[in-house]
């Protein structure tokens, strides 16, 4: 029985604890790991064929002949005959419902037709780009990690300054815009000091300044989550029976507040990574690295349509791939949902 | 999660964190301040600015911010102060706009899901997790992929990004604030549906909307001028502050400032808008 | 450190001559400003011994919990302790550094909080949180730790070790979690245990339960300083008693001497509000103000005549989903009346089911069987418009008073909605004057000034919202109160400033009263007839005398022989 859990943290007094005893339907699958796993699953399912058929009914409402587009667009003079033969060979002069399925189709074995713009299939070429970005977003997650966390303790353990000076810092950094902070890493650590290059090289020298960029702004998102909850934990009566069993403040943070400052950062995973591929688009940009981000805004720039479609449907299996090593990750630092 | 799902929660969570807190901080004294800038340089530029912003004098191009040209001149002599100035009324505009937009989806979203029963609010839900796998800009992406960019559509675009995570808060708010114990205590005491919604449940839930709007503005600046950083809304010679940044990204090696000052009031904007948010949070909770 | 030494046997070898184990002289503490200035503590001196257990005993802010701190060094960050003399186990801990008072925490001297679920941490295992005064003042290595870890576990009453110690607090019960929470302080075997309110939220069987483990601490030679609100609880355990208040010790004495006869005007009013063994009609409170109420016979008694049934509940069953799927019946099978003018008291512990009934018969949730007739009339079979008309017949007063108002509205626009939501019930004609004219007459009667009006009720004390709910629930004129634990949260002098004016309130307009609690004084001084519940079925009903003096179901005598009583 948990019913008596919302007592009072008041250090004086004996308040009862309140306890409602309110009926709180919660999902029943989500306490056994694979009733989670099951669910996640048809939720996956789900949650892709809707955004493949929102994008294919997004797609059609493009003004123009698809035809066109896929011989270079308006401005290119095609034949009549050219464009029936393109038309025949998309299947673009079958009904909207055969087309809409037979994208379906496509989808589902992994096809993802052939770039408009590149001449080459996508799947493979988008293949070939995920690592890099993957990398970037993956670095990134780290960096911005340890940015969160060193900001967070260091600015509970200090003073009232520290505190000022720590929350200030993470508000400006979750506000600052990838693109302009990329400008001015740029210019202070190539332009002035010359210690990293301006764009993208490979090893681990041209990483430097994209994992920067991507993990600041994350940081200050991350560390004013943790910050909050480090606080709560340390204030809260389990870290006080610590502290009368005699532990020191390093094992306070270290032992208890830290694992429960985590908890709430880690729920967030699946919004971090949308954050990331976003940034992912601009700083693979800036930077001029190749990446799934890149392609989707050159592919956006030519209106490459398939190109898109794939960088969507990645982005989305990547998205609901995060969202259950999130529930794992949940799953393995709070065993209190995994109670009964 | 959305950003402003994040941003909501942290300023609830804000509250009697600061050590001693004062009737008006620092902070929001200073936010305050620069937000009155921002709303003179939107409506009457001239006031602060009095040159043309595109007024070319290649004679004193690439100048570094000087006594004459605060922030310097661009490569055709434009000064770079009067261009973020008169900038300002567009990118507040565009973010104004694109919260508008979303808010407004939002709160049809949410208030569907918190009010119409559980099928509705199993498919609203639906829907938004669907978008929710849409993360960030890729939406608006996809937005100007079918419309093409420009302005008015990177409004629209980001205005569509920012929906989902407003529908999400309004309808938890909803549903947190139907479910609660002041809600039972007035059907105990014989208040008809009606009574509750508009005394209790309207007041409640609409509150924390304004919380949100501020947040929302800083954001959704910042994403708009990432979608003309890119390309893909306003275009140069347009002062714009995404876009000018942007036509500074060329000169960046030589003219720093083209590229600073703009980006210095998009980072400025966002964290006014979220000490404003936030103090605005406080007084509502405290008032 | 040897093992099976009492903390007697380590005293002899220490110091032979000693006599306590806590000395307190003169003990001064304050929180900010300059050291000595707003003390919230000051001028307190005792002594424990060693097997000897002295209770702390005050209201809310009296400075109890905050002595117990200092005591251990756990003040806080901005907190300045002054004191002549402060000896724990003969050493002088005054002024000592955090990294000298953390070798003597847990060893010399232990602290157990209330609250155990969040007393310790929900998310280690409770083996780990006991083994971590071995880990920080021992040499012993993993398996020792282990080792000793059962052997505490199987002193505080929780065998099966094993299994145990890979449990967290989440998932054991009331009186489990804070057996492993006094398990975590003693580990050690420290000579002192500082305990704070050690039954507070815990149900009366429970709570006996704890008693009893805390009583063979101390025949085992601990010297226990317990910190408590219910001169009840400590009555029972307490060799000596210091009665607390605005920071001071104003009386002090044997335990059965200061119960007996109390001196202190404090002391005499925390007595005289213990509810328990005190005839329904008699006052808990000082009367404020007021006229005197005549200490008359109780209503009751007063109505012989064949009352009439206000309120009917008949068959109720109330089903939840568990979080698994499984079923739960909450409430299976209530039924009861309550009669015009008297009081039901349902009692029963945590999880009885109390709470689900007192929604069925508001009917915020519905019956999956059975059905409520207020006045003879059907409420929870029709819709809610139709009820609607018998809501203000039927006033509810909670537990959590403060989240039962609007968080945007003062106290007066909280009490002028009641007004003229109960005007146009009634289609009467009104105004802004008249309305005004209530409210202020409504704060008369719950004895609110109205200076209170333009305050919000996150901005009063406890006592005050239950009595803006009062005066609330009073603004229909109901015949009927349903009141769901409506001082559970309070302390004990505030409560019975509360019971008394529901007994006032009660006898001055015949209002029938429905009192849920799971406080067994409560109900037997404030009620006519009790029900008692048990897993979600009434299993005794009778006049409050008869259940009380000769209980029929095991059940309900197990609960009446575990309440606390004084003397």
């Amino acid at each position: 029985m948990t019913d008596a859990a919302a007592g009072s943290l008041r250090p004086d007094g004996a308040p009862r604890s309140a306890r409602p005893v309110r009926a709180r339907p919660r999902r029943a699958l989500r306490r056994t790991l694979p009733g989670l796993l099951a669910a996640r699953l048809a939720g996956a399912v789900f949650v892709l064929w809707a955004v493949a058929t929102i994008t294919f009914f997004a797609i059609r409402l493009i003004p123009g002949d698809p035809a066109e587009a896929i011989l270079g667009g308006p401005g290119s003079q095609t034949s009549p005959e050219a464009l029936a033969a393109v038309r025949a060979r998309y299947g673009l002069d079958q009904p909207v419902v055969v087309q809409y399925l037979a994208q379906l189709g496509r989808l589902a074995t992994g096809d993802l037709g052939r770039s408009y713009a590149l001449r080459q299939d996508v799947a493979p070429l988008l293949v070939g780009q995920l690592g890099g970005t993957l990398l970037l977003a993956a670095l990134a997650l780290v960096v911005a990690w340890l940015f969160a966390l060193v900001l967070a303790t260091w600015s509970t353990r200090g003073g009232r300054f520290a505190w000022y000076l720590g929350s200030g810092l993470e508000i400006v950094a979750a506000a600052l815009p990838h693109f302009w902070l990329a400008t001015a890493l740029i210019v202070l650590f190539s332009v002035w000091l010359g210690w990293l290059p301006p764009i993208s090289t490979p090893g681990p020298a041209g990483l430097v300044l994209p994992v920067l960029t991507l993990a600041v702004p994350l940081a200050g998102f991350l560390g004013q989550i943790m910050r909050e909850s480090l606080l709560t934990a340390l204030e809260s009566p389990f870290v006080l029976s610590a502290r009368a069993r005699g532990e020191g403040d390093r094992g306070v943070r270290w032992i208890h507040a830290l694992r429960h400052a985590s908890l709430p950062a880690i729920s967030l995973s699946g919004w971090a990574f949308g954050s990331l591929i976003s940034g992912a688009v601009v700083v693979e940009t800036i930077f001029a690295r190749p990446g799934l981000g890149r392609t989707m805004l050159n592919a956006v720039t030519v209106r490459d349509v398939p190109v898109v479609i794939g960088v969507v449907m990645i982005v989305a299996v990547g998205y609901i791939l995060m969202t259950v090593v999130t529930d794992l990750a949940q799953w393995i630092a709070d065993p209190r949902l995994r109670r009964r | 999660m959305s950003d402003l799902e994040i941003q909501a929660d942290l300023g609830r969570q804000a509250r009697a964190r600061e050590p001693r807190r004062r009737r008006i901080g620092v902070a929001e004294a200073l936010a305050a301040a620069f937000a009155l800038f921002l709303v003179v340089a939107a409506v009457a530029p001239s006031v602060l600015a009095p040159g043309d912003p595109l007024a070319i004098d290649p004679l004193s191009a690439f100048q570094p911010p000087n006594l004459a040209h605060w922030f310097g001149t661009d490569e055709s002599g434009r000064d770079i102060f009067t261009r973020v100035s008169h900038g300002t009324g567009g990118s507040l505009v565009i973010g104004i706009l694109a919260t508008a937009i979303g808010l407004g989806l939002g709160i049809v979203l949410g208030t569907m899901a918190g009010m119409l029963g559980r099928v509705v609010d199993f498919t609203v839900n639906r829907f938004l997790e669907v978008l929710f796998a849409f993360p960030g800009l890729l939406l608006a992406l996809l937005v100007i992929l079918v419309f093409g960019p420009g302005t008015q559509t990177a409004t629209v675009a980001v205005g569509l990004a920012t929906a989902p995570g407003y529908a999400r808060i309004i309808r938890g708010q909803l549903i947190s604030v139907r479910s609660s114990a002041f809600v039972e205590a007035a059907t105990v005491l014989g208040r008809g549906r009606r009574q509750i919604l508009v005394r209790h449940i309207l007041p409640n839930t609409l509150a924390p909307l304004f919380v949100l709007g501020t947040l929302g503005i800083g954001q959704a600046v910042v994403w708009a001028s990432a979608l003309s950083y890119l390309g893909l809304g306003a275009a140069p010679p347009a002062a714009e502050w995404g876009a000018m940044l942007s036509a500074g990204r060329t000169y960046i090696t030589s003219a720093w400032w083209m590229a600073f000052f703009p980006g210095l009031f998009i980072v400025l904007t966002a964290v006014t808008a979220t000490s404003l948010g936030r103090a605005l949070e406080r007084r509502l909770r405290h008032a | 450190m040897s093992q099976g030494t009492g903390p007697a046997a380590r005293r002899a070898a220490v110091t032979p001559t000693l006599v306590s184990m806590l000395r307190v002289r003169d003990l001064a503490v304050g929180f900010g400003g300059q050291p000595g200035t707003d003390p919230v503590v000051a001028g307190v001196s005792f002594d424990i011994a060693p097997g000897e257990c002295l209770a702390l005993v005050g209201e809310s802010g009296s400075g109890k919990s905050v002595t117990a701190r200092s005591l251990i060094g756990l003040a806080g960050d901005d907190a300045w302790l002054q004191a002549a003399e402060l000896e724990i186990n003969g050493s002088d801990v005054l002024g000592l550094s955090d990294a000298q008072w953390r070798r003597r925490r847990g060893r010399d001297v232990g602290l157990v909080l209330q609250d155990a679920l969040v007393s310790l941490d929900p998310l280690r295992p409770i083996g780990r949180e006991i083994a971590d005064s071995l880990r920080l003042h021992t040499t012993l290595d993993r398996a020792a730790r282990r080792t000793r870890v059962q052997e505490v576990l199987e002193r505080v009453g929780l065998p099966d070790g094993r299994t145990r110690v890979r449990q967290r607090s989440g998932e054991l019960s009331g009186g489990q979690r804070q057996r492993a929470l006094i398990a975590s302080a003693i580990a050690l075997d420290p000579p002192l245990l500082l305990i704070d309110e050690p039954t507070t939220a815990l149900d009366v069987t429970v709570q006996a339960q704890i008693l009893d483990l805390l009583e063979s601490l101390k025949r085992h030679g601990t010297a226990i300083l317990l910190i408590s609100h219910d001169l009840a609880v400590v009555g029972r355990i307490a060799d000596r008693i210091a009665v607390m208040s605005a920071g001071r010790i104003v009386e002090r004495g044997p335990a059965a001497r200061l119960l007996a006869s109390p001196k202190h005007e404090q002391t005499r009013r925390m007595i005289a509000a213990i509810p328990i063994d005190k005839p329904r009609g008699t006052r808990l409170s000082s009367p404020e103000g007021r006229a005197d109420a005549p200490a008359s016979a109780p209503a009751s008694a007063s109505a012989p005549a064949p009352a009439e049934v206000v309120l009917e509940a008949s068959g109720l069953v109330k089903t939840f989903r568990r979080p698994d799927g499984s079923e739960q019946r909450a409430v299976d099978g209530v039924s009861f009346r309550l009669l015009r003018g008297t009081t039901l008291g349902l009692v029963g512990e945590s999880g009885s089911g109390k709470t689900t009934t007192a929604r069925l018969l508001l009917a915020l949730s519905r019956p999956d069987a059975g059905e409520v007739r207020v006045l003879g009339r059907p409420f929870s079979a029709v819709t809610e418009r139709q009820r609607r008309r018998l809501r203000p017949e039927l006033g509810a007063i909670y537990q959590d008073a403060l989240s039962s108002f609007d968080p945007r509205l003062s106290v007066d626009a909280v009490l002028r909605d009641a007004v003229r939501g109960a005007r146009h019930a009634a289609r009467q004609a009104g105004n802004a004057a008249r309305d005004r004219a209530r409210v202020l007459e409504l704060l008369d009667q719950v004895s609110l000034p109205a200076t209170l009006l333009s305050r919000r009720p996150l901005s009063l004390s406890g006592g005050q919202r239950q009595r803006v709910g009062i005066a609330r629930a009073l603004a229909s004129e109901p015949q009927i109160l349903v009141c769901d634990e409506p001082v559970s949260s309070l302390d004990v002098t505030v409560q019975a400033q509360v019971l008394d004016l529901l007994d006032e309130l009660q006898r001055e307009r015949g209002l029938s009263l429905l009192l849920i609690s799971h406080d067994l004084g409560v109900i037997q001084h404030a009620s006519d007839q009790v029900a008692v519940m048990l897993d979600g079925t009434i299993v005794e009903t009778g006049d409050t005398a008869q259940v009380f003096t000769a209980p029929r179901h095991p059940y309900t005598q197990s609960l009446l022989a575990a309440v606390p009583r004084l003397g």
